[in-house]
């Protein structure tokens, strides 16, 4: 018996994309260098006999040097300028994210509900939009800041609260084109619900869109934190954050721009990734491209 | 078309309302008032300012004066900056920041949808990633990095442009122009590229190539239209932000522009000025939303605005 003989074993189609996912070079490198990012925050600091808020007075503006025990040096408080981008890391990461998907989530769900059923659904929903956007944004944060007492519940809220709107916005727009598309339509005669189109055939077909917007969302969040923290809510020193690290390093820019390139360099290279995996991602889940 | 356009205008008239009613009373919940400062002041003095602005009377009272004075293009006065009217404040910026903002825009989408193009054409080459490249930078590296940059580079060590203000020179205008389209030209490219690799796999579009319809035209008249328009739906809304102007690049170019007043007058609890402004960045928004609904409809006729 040869193998030929036998039926091709069934697959998904999930298993497909992942399957031409794992073929994009670049896609696969960028997961391993930014699975090496997030394990070096959330693990790395416990390598240190300190923390990034411990303070040591003998090394002060301490510059590179790779035999010391601060590796890149400490800040203007003798802190230890590695550690401290790692910790930051673990904030900054987790809200861009978390912030990024919900955001996202909540856009598509939103804008795809929106731009298919549209009439007067979709005017009342997208005028909606438009009183969430105009609304002042500092006083929101502000109540956020009431609301929930400043802390990190709070600054996730202000996140989501606007970053959504836009992803909604794209959205509808596609989901106002696929909605007279030959395959919904298709669709609509085998008998399906308006729910069961959308999520389906309307978000599917969104999602190459929502992926390569969202991949933009995540430093987005990250640096928006800085001018969130300034209002009030969030993170604050001595706790770091890369939004804090690279504003204070902006500050000292020009005396010693090492502050700033450790956390703008982190920053990048982890936007570097997600760029590359949300290419790799859309070219995968692209339904024409098999 | 018509029918489209009075509906919409009477749902941005009731979407503006819904939006001055909201902010007026929500902002009231927000601690602290635009008198209260480190600085003591006795409380019939504070009485006696309390009622010069009005804020002595029920809430109630205060809007229906309030709106009464909007109907009538009325919008108080400032209470942060004595002797200014909250109009004047917004007419003496607002040339400044539509300007920045409108070549912003012009710039941000000519450049974006181009970079976004030529990259889904070369997939994989040396152009789209440089398209990445400036994508990334764009994103991550902050304005009040960049700008700083570019003004040590650009004016103190090639003195080729002034280090900010506004003069009669365009060359005032440039590092803040490119500073404000900077993070625009990603979303706008990488939308564009995502949405111009979709399009080319069209029936449409093969169409076009077998009736022998060489790439160029295909490219730049059938495909593109399609491409564009999420970016279309995301100038909507972002237009309106960017013409409002941006407090971090006011104030590092010191610039005379509005967008300062969008924190300023929230921290002051500067309400009459957080209403003006709340009121123009709403009626962009509305005004600009429309108008890419229309153009939207105009490249696709499925998107059918009846």
């Amino acid at each position: 018996m040869s193998d030929t003989s036998l039926a091709p074993i069934p697959q998904s189609t999930l298993s497909l994309q992942m399957g031409r996912f794992r073929q994009n070079r670049l896609a696969m490198a960028s997961i391993v260098v930014l699975t090496a990012i997030i394990l070096a925050c959330f693990i790395g600091p416990f390598f240190f006999p300190f923390t990034g808020e411990d303070a040591n007075f003998d090394a002060i503006n301490q510059g590179v040097d790779f035999t010391s025990i601060h590796l890149f040096g400490t800040d203007n408080f003798g802190r230890d300028l590695l550690v401290r981008t790692l910790e930051g890391g673990r904030v900054s990461l987790t809200i861009g994210f978390l912030g990024a998907l919900v955001a996202a989530l909540i856009g598509v769900l939103y804008g795809a509900i929106s731009g298919f059923i549209g009439g007067r659904i979709d005017r009342i929903m997208m005028r909606l939009v438009e009183v969430l956007y105009g609304f002042p944004y500092v006083i929101l944060v502000i109540l956020l800041s009431l609301l929930f007492g400043g802390g990190n519940i709070a600054l996730f809220a202000a996140i989501v609260f606007t970053l959504w709107l836009t992803p909604a916005v794209i959205v509808r727009g596609q989901a106002q084109s696929l909605a007279r598309r030959e395959f919904v339509e298709a669709a609509r005669a085998g008998g399906m619900t308006d729910g069961q189109i959308i999520v389906t055939h309307i978000v599917p077909n969104t999602l190459s869109t929502v992926i390569v917007y969202s991949s933009l969302l995540v430093p987005e969040v990250i640096l928006s934190e800085s001018f969130l923290s300034f209002l009030g809510i969030g993170i604050k020193e001595p706790q770091a954050s890369w939004g804090n690290l690279i504003q204070s390093g902006t500050a000292a820019m020009s005396t010693d721009i090492r502050l700033l390139l450790l956390p703008a360099g982190m920053l990048a290279t982890v936007l570097f990734c997600l760029n590359f995996i949300a290419d790799g991602l859309r070219d995968a889940f692209d339904p024409n491209d098999r | 078309m018509l029918r489209f356009l009075t509906k919409r205008a009477g749902d941005g008239i009731l979407t503006l309302a819904a939006l001055v009613t909201l902010t007026f009373f929500v902002m009231r919940l927000a601690p602290g008032g635009p008198f209260s400062s480190n600085r003591k002041i006795s409380p019939d003095i504070l009485a006696n300012i309390e009622a010069t602005y009005h804020l002595d009377e029920p809430l109630l009272q205060q809007f229906l004066r309030y709106v009464w004075g909007v109907v009538r293009f009325d919008f108080g006065p400032s209470i942060r900056f004595r002797d200014y009217s909250v109009a004047d404040i917004l007419i003496s910026g607002l040339p400044y920041s539509l300007t920045i903002g409108f070549w912003a825009v012009m710039v941000a989408t000519v450049t974006g949808v181009t970079l976004g193009i030529l990259g889904a054409l070369k997939r994989n080459s040396i152009i789209d990633y440089s398209a990445g490249v400036i994508a990334v930078i764009g994103i991550a590296v902050p304005i009040f990095v960049l700008a700083p940059l570019m003004q040590v580079y650009f004016a103190l060590t090639l003195r080729w442009l002034p280090v900010g203000g506004w003069g009669d020179s365009w060359r005032n205008l440039v590092l803040p122009i490119v500073a404000l389209s900077l993070p625009n030209i990603a979303y706008i490219s990488r939308l564009t590229r995502a949405a111009m690799i979709e399009t080319l796999r069209e029936n449409y579009i093969r169409t076009a190539v077998a009736k022998g319809i060489g790439g160029r035209r295909v490219v730049w008249n059938h495909a593109l239209t399609g491409a564009v328009l999420p970016v279309v739906a995301y100038l909507g809304p972002a237009t309106a932000a960017i013409i409002t102007g941006s407090i971090v690049i006011e104030t590092i170019f010191a610039l005379p522009g509005i967008g300062r007043h969008f924190v300023d007058a929230a921290l002051n609890r500067d309400y009459p000025l957080v209403m003006g402004i709340t009121i123009l960045y709403g009626g962009f928004l509305i005004v600009f939303n429309i108008l890419a609904d229309i153009l939207r409809g105009w490249l696709d006729p499925r998107v059918r605005n009846e």
